[in-house]
């Protein structure tokens, strides 16, 4: 089967629709096992941050969902841009809000992490500014879906924003190598971080990819079918004058 | 399972992220379902999209084909 015919939105709502019940149990599945591991089965406290670590276990992820769904809706963008795809635009407007969600989330938790580790909730550095402006273009860029009434130019609008938007995942990331920072470096895939705590935060992040992947299917059936609604309302509209 | 002195920040971090999680598939079920039955209520009245109408079409004409 051609990928083009996989992107069709009829399949599409027919292929979503048998694997959403999956997607949700495992997401279910996943948050409930990495609660276990991060509270009664926890391995205890770290040496550095102490009880704090068990923030890490929803910090972390939230950051990763927060750049990994800014990365696919830049690859969205270009398949809007350069293909006309016709479901580019739908997961690039379905996933904003969801990135917004993660990324605010991210910034919370840090900042609730912050407080006891660094002694203050918010100081203006590098990763934590960057961080913050993903947020405000993940509101501009759902403030301009909201504000154009067709989907398809807003789509073209929203692909290049996005796309001027992307070098800041490349600033986030490089961040605390490139400036003096408060915040640790990427050290949990590097091997610093003891084994003991990555059970419960890969259970978590695979919660957290689960949620992200179910909501982002949910919202672009919800957004195909608005669409068809959309046109259904003006061909009703067109047949009364 | 002790928290320790740092319990109120552990514990508002997992409340806060549960609550935006929960909320945004609460928020997003919701819309589907308000959009799913705006779509039946169209329906309902005989109203389709145009490509529909051309399945529905074919469909009418392949039956009186058949007979």
């Amino acid at each position: 089967m051609a990928l083009i015919q996989l992107a069709n939105p009829t399949r599409f709502l027919t292929i979503s629709g048998r694997v959403l019940p999956w997607l949700w149990g495992a997401t279910i599945i996943l948050v409930v096992a990495g609660l276990y591991y991060a509270f009664p089965g926890s391995p205890g406290a770290a040496t550095n941050v102490g009880e704090t670590v068990r923030l890490m276990y929803v910090h972390v992820p939230a950051d990763w969902l927060a750049l990994l769904t800014y990365g696919l809706m830049a690859a969205a963008a270009v398949g809007t841009l350069v293909w006309r795809h016709p479901l580019s635009d739908v997961a690039q407007k379905a996933a904003a809000p969801i990135g917004a969600a993660f990324t605010f989330l991210g910034l919370v938790t840090g900042m609730l992490w912050g407080q006891p580790t660094w002694g203050t909730f918010w100081v203006w550095e590098a990763r934590l500014v960057s961080f913050l402006l993903l947020f405000l273009v993940y509101l501009g860029l759902i403030v301009v879906w909201r504000t154009m009434e067709d989907p398809g130019r807003a789509g073209r609008v929203v692909s290049v924003l996005t796309l001027v938007g992307a070098p800041l995942l490349v600033i986030i990331h490089y961040s605390v190598d490139w400036w003096n920072s408060l915040h640790q470096g990427a050290g949990i895939l590097s091997g610093s971080t003891d084994d003991a705590f990555l059970t419960p935060l890969f259970l978590m992040l695979g919660g957290y990819s689960f949620l992200f992947i179910s909501l982002l299917l949910t919202r672009m059936r919800t957004e195909i079918l608005g669409r068809r609604l959309r046109t259904m309302q003006l061909g009703a509209a067109g047949q009364e004058a | 399972m002790g928290l320790g002195e740092h319990a109120g920040y552990i514990i508002a971090g997992y409340l806060i992220s549960f609550s935006v999680a929960g909320g945004g598939v609460v928020w997003s079920l919701a819309q589907g379902r308000r959009v799913q039955a705006r779509l039946c209520e169209l329906e309902a009245r005989g109203i389709r999209r145009r490509s529909d109408k051309k399945k529905s079409g074919a469909a009418v004409a392949d039956q009186e084909g058949k007979a």
